[in-house]
This record gives C-alpha cells, sequence and structure tokens, in this order.
C-alpha cells in the first residue's frame, strides 16, 4: 500500500519541488503516529500479559515464604504429589472428553440448522445459542441447583423413565461426569455457531454436481463437507481445548474440587493452592503446568490461522 | 429426462426424511439447552415453602410469587454488586475500545517495523487464558494497592477483551478498500480525520460486535474478581453472586436464583437486540481473522 499511495500522491503533482523529502518525512511521520497509536495496545500486551508470565516463573521458582530462591523445588514437590496427579488426569480427562462432546454435538446441530429453510434458522439459532450468552458463573448455579441431591428435578424427570435416582455430586465419578456435562451445555453452542459459519461458505454447486453424480449423503460429508471445514473443525477444537482446560468457573461453583479433591482443575487448584492457602509460588508452578500443553495447542491454531489467511488471500 | 426426473423424485424424498430428522434434533435440542435457565425462573417464582415441599413436580410453580426479586432488589448489598458491575463494565468496554480501534487502524493500514509481528503478538495473547495469568497478577496488582477495589478489575479485564478486539478490528479495517483511503490523502486528509470520518463509520457493524464481545466478556468476567476481591462492597455481580448469597446452612434458593437471573439479564438483552452483531463477532475471529 505505501508504493501505490505515494505513487499516487506523487503522480499528478510532480511539478512541486522536494517531494521526495516531503515523502521520507511523510512516511517517518507515518510510522511515528503508528507506533503511537499502538502504544496502549503494546502496553497491555507487555504490561498485563507479556511481563506477569516471565513474573509466574520467577515466583515459581521461590520458595513459600517467598524470601529465598529455591530452584525446581515446587515443581519437585509437585510432582511427588498424589493429589496434583489427580488433578492432571482430571484436567486432560474434562478438557478432552468435553471438547469431543461439544465438537460432535456442535456439528449435528449446524447440520440440522442449515437443513431447514433459512427463513426458520435465525428464530432457532437464537434460541441455541442461549446458554452461551448466560456468564456461565451463573448458569451453573442453576444446574448446582437441579443437581441438588434431596431436591433434584433431574432426578424426578430421570424417575419418569424409571432411571434410580443418580448421585450426581457426591460421588466422584458422577461429580467428573457433572463437570463435563455443564461444560459441554454451555460450549456446543459456540461450535454450532462456528461449524454454521463454515457450513455457509461451502458452494452450494459442489453438492449439486455431487448429487447428480449419485453420491450418497455420506460421500458428501466425506468428500466436500469435511475437507471444506478442516480448517474452521481444527482452529475451534483447538481454541476450545485451550478455553476448557483452563477453565476455572465451573468446577468452582459446581464442586469447588471436592468430593475429596477428585474434580480439581489446573486452574482451580492453583488457585486453592495459591490464593486460599497463600502458597503463591507454589500455585503459580501449578499453573505453568499447564504452559506447554497450551504452547502446543496455540502453535496449532497459529499455523490454521496462517493457513486460511493465505488461502483467501 | 426420466432420469433427472428420477434424481429429483430421490432428492425430495431424502430432503423430506432430512427435514424430519432436523427439527427433532433441533427440538431435543432447545429442550435441553433451555433446562438450566427455565428452572431457574421456575425456582425464583416459588415460594419457599412450596420449594421444600418434595410432593409433586418440581418444575411446576403451584402459587407464583415474585418475593425472592422483591427481596433481592431490596438487598442494598446486590444493588452494589450491579453497580460495581456497571461501572467496571462500561470502563473496560470505553479502555478496550480505545486501545483496540487506534492500534487496529495502524496495523491495519500504516505497515511499520514490527507491525506484523505485533499482530501476531496480538492474537497469540488472546490465546493465553486468565487462569495461567490470575497469580502473578494477584502479586501486581497487590503491589499496586489495588487488591479488594474495582479499580483493580479495570486495570486488569484489558487483558480478557482487547486481545480479540483488536484482532476483529484489522479484519474489519482490512476489508475496507484503498481506495478510499488514498482517496482521503490526496485531499489532504490527516490519519485522525481518516479514522474519525472513514474508518469508523464504514466499520461499524465491526465496532459493534467488539463493544459486545467487551461487554459480555468483562460483565462475565470471574476468575479475577474471585482473585482479587474479597470484600462484599467492592464485588462485581458474578462473583458476589455466587459468594454471599450462597452462605449458610440453608440456601435461599430462591433468592440466589432470582439473583442470578437478574445478574445474566443484560448479556441476554443485549444478545436479544443485538444478535446477529452478536454472531458476527463471534465467528469474526475464525472466519475473518
Amino acid at each position: 500500500m505505501p508504493d501505490s499511495m505515494t505513487a499516487a500522491v506523487s503522480a499528478p503533482r510532480g511539478p512541486e519541488s522536494g517531494a521526495g523529502g516531503g515523502l521520507r518525512r511523510l512516511a517517518r511521520r507515518r510510522s511515528t503516529i503508528a507506533f503511537l497509536m499502538t502504544l496502549p495496545l503494546i502496553c497491555v500486551i507487555v504490561g498485563l500479559v507479556a511481563y506477569p508470565a516471565v513474573y509466574a516463573v520467577y515466583l515459581s521458582t521461590l520458595n513459600r515464604r517467598m524470601d529465598e530462591f529455591a530452584g525446581l523445588l515446587q515443581f519437585e514437590i509437585l510432582v511427588d504429589n498424589e493429589t496434583f496427579w489427580l488433578v492432571v488426569w482430571q484436567s486432560c480427562l474434562f478438557a478432552i472428553s468435553a471438547v469431543l462432546a461439544k465438537a460432535l454435538i456442535g456439528f449435528w446441530l449446524a447440520h440440522m440448522l442449515h437443513h431447514i429453510p433459512t427463513k426458520g434458522q435465525r428464530k432457532w439459532r437464537g434460541m441455541l445459542l442461549i446458554p452461551w450468552v448466560i456468564p456461565p458463573a451463573l448458569s451453573t448455579l442453576g444446574w448446582w441447583w437441579m443437581y441438588d441431591p434431596t431436591y433434584s428435578s433431574l432426578n424426578w424427570i430421570l424417575a419418569i423413565f424409571a432411571v434410580p435416582a443418580v448421585p450426581w455430586l457426591g460421588e466422584p465419578w458422577w461429580a467428573r461426569i457433572s463437570v463435563i456435562l455443564v461444560n459441554v451445555w454451555y460450549g456446543a453452542p459456540f461450535f454450532m455457531i462456528m461449524y454454521l459459519a463454515a457450513l455457509k461458505s461451502v458452494p452450494e454447486q459442489l453438492y449439486e454436481a455431487a448429487a447428480i453424480d449419485g453420491a450418497t449423503s455420506w460421500q458428501r460429508l466425506r468428500h466436500i463437507t469435511l475437507p471444506m471445514m478442516q480448517n474452521i473443525i481444527s482452529i475451534t477444537v483447538l481454541f476450545s481445548l485451550i478455553v476448557t482446560f483452563a477453565n476455572y468457573d465451573i468446577v468452582r461453583v459446581l464442586t469447588n474440587g471436592g468430593p475429596r479433591d477428585l474434580t480439581h482443575v489446573f486452574a482451580t487448584y492453583a488457585f486453592q493452592v495459591g490464593i486460599l492457602s497463600g502458597n503463591i509460588p507454589r500455585g503459580a508452578a501449578v499453573s505453568l503446568f499447564m504452559l506447554p500443553a497450551l504452547a502446543v495447542f496455540a502453535y496449532f491454531i497459529l499455523r490454521g490461522v496462517n493457513r486460511r489467511n493465505r488461502e483467501m488471500a | 429426462m426420466n432420469l433427472a426426473a428420477n434424481i429429483h423424485g430421490s432428492l425430495r424424498a431424502e430432503r423430506r426424511w432430512a427435514l424430519i430428522i432436523a427439527y427433532v434434533s433441533l427440538c431435543a435440542a432447545v429442550v435441553i439447552f433451555l433446562l438450566p435457565p427455565v428452572y431457574m425462573l421456575i425456582t425464583s417464582l416459588k415460594t419457599n415453602a412450596e420449594m421444600s415441599n418434595l410432593q409433586g413436580n418440581p418444575w411446576l410453580v403451584r402459587s407464583p410469587t415474585l418475593e425472592h426479586y422483591g427481596t433481592i432488589l431490596g438487598n442494598p448489598l446486590f444493588l452494589t454488586f450491579f453497580w460495581n458491575s456497571i461501572k467496571v463494565t462500561v470502563l473496560t468496554v470505553i479502555v478496550t475500545m480505545v486501545i483496540s480501534v487506534l492500534a487496529a487502524f495502524a496495523l491495519a493500514r500504516m505497515r511499520f517495523w514490527g507491525s506484523q509481528a505485533l499482530a501476531t503478538g496480538v492474537f497469540l495473547t488472546y490465546l493465553v487464558p486468565d487462569t495461567l495469568l490470575f497469580i502473578p497478577l494477584y502479586q501486581i496488582v497487590g503491589g499496586l494497592g489495588l487488591l479488594n477495589s474495582t479499580w483493580g478489575l479495570v486495570l486488569v479485564y484489558p487483558t480478557l477483551t482487547v486481545p480479540f478486539c483488536t484482532w476483529i478490528m484489522i479484519g474489519y479495517f482490512a476489508s475496507i478498500p484503498k481506495e478510499l483511503d488514498e482517496a482521503a490523502l490526496i485531499d489532504g486528509a490527516t490519519w485522525s480525520q481518516m479514522l474519525l470520518k472513514i474508518f469508523i463509520p464504514v466499520a461499524l457493524p465491526g465496532i459493534i460486535a467488539a463493544t459486545i464481545f467487551a461487554f459480555t466478556v468483562s460483565w462475565a468476567a470471574f476468575v479475577y474478581p474471585t482473585a482479587f476481591i474479597t470484600t462484599p462492597d467492592q464485588m462485581p455481580l458474578t462473583i458476589g453472586v455466587v459468594s454471599t448469597l450462597v452462605r449458610g446452612d440453608t440456601f435461599a434458593w430462591g433468592q440466589i436464583m432470582a439473583g442470578a437471573l437478574l445478574a445474566a439479564l443484560p448479556p441476554v438483552v443485549v444478545y436479544a437486540f443485538l444478535m446477529d452483531y452478536y454472531i458476527a463477532g463471534l465467528t469474526a475471529g475464525a472466519t475473518k481473522g
């Protein structure tokens, strides 16, 4: 753009003397202005994200009283800690199963929405996105109340189908499933909306051509829809993996880590250790354990987004 | 001709079945998706006596009452939460939009040294979750003496909103045809005139989408207020409802649900009126970026 602009500016006003110097001054002024305009952004990124991230690494190398350098002590203690491994396991279980379920449900619903006449889509989409709109900390309160052992309205519904009462939050495995259930409920609409946008961008002629060639609906899905949506699917899944892996509110409101610390994920455990028990270095170390997984996800997202940009350019 | 009619007929039969399956799935999904908010509403309308009565269908209200809404709206603490949320959210939205619009304009239109790296950096910071940063930020905010203060929240909330808003604004600004600003430059417009007279009006849908995003995220923020605020009079709604209403041996479920629904109302109302912008902002990150 700079070249075309300078050409546009200088060509019709050739006679004006000192155009070259003026343009150079203009370019220099432009980059000064640009720097000033991005300065607040740089302050936020450096001051409130990059610096705290580095500071977290520093904090994690201190001893508990935070007056001495302790090297990798905090990490060593965590690696020997049984509860910590439960946290690692629970976080992975939570993130992988919830994202898988969200992606499948979202994909299914997006397809169904895409099938019905365009006129009705808006209304359905509007209703289906509501779980995503309510702040999750508040909607989880509603779930908590539905799971309540004595008054459980979910068990009441199950009883209609002669299913015995489920101890939703009382038993470790049910508590794990309950937490995942709420996360799926909250996140599936997001996947649906992303996939619907992707589906709409697949050219209709491709399907028409396939139909004339006698392709079955499975073949159309396998050979047209999935390849065309591949990039969006991977970006959405990876993004959701990050957000779900680092989730805090649902576990905090629903179980607060219980029963017996069995539903803690990284974020709630880091909170418990770092803020509530006041062991800042250990808490920082817990949350830093998320970093390798997050970095891998972020790398692949960035690759997907760049590839998409190249395709669209 | 015959073949074409045949294909047409089988297509139609297939379409009809697909349509039936589609409506059945969508109905089931709507029922499940709306179950929790509806049950919250039902609970908030029940009297305490009806709630503790274990006989009968918990999904029905026999004698609806607004007493819980009355109690919660008469509770000065709840009104303080509401006010704190409004204050923090409005300030955050303003700060966010100023920062992101300026930066996105510079990044989309003025190539300068490091601009490409900065754009990538914006996207990367968007991927850093708040739960990775709350412990160091707790120390930093504490060092500034801003723990237990809504100002501490106004300071850190931009980390949640600025990266994504900048990112989608870059996309919107980049889609504006370059002829427009070239014409403006030839006419002798300054950069600020260009931004205010051309870019902001043309990219208004994007600005609305980004504003909605910043609003929703700041309103729903939970990790930072939970970590930084322990005195009730500085709490925003999310943590206020969760921590102060949920206390004691007998939960006042009617009040909790009434409070939670009222707290969820602003984002839901915004969504109801500006759904298309909301969805545009949601999908812009991946489909535009």
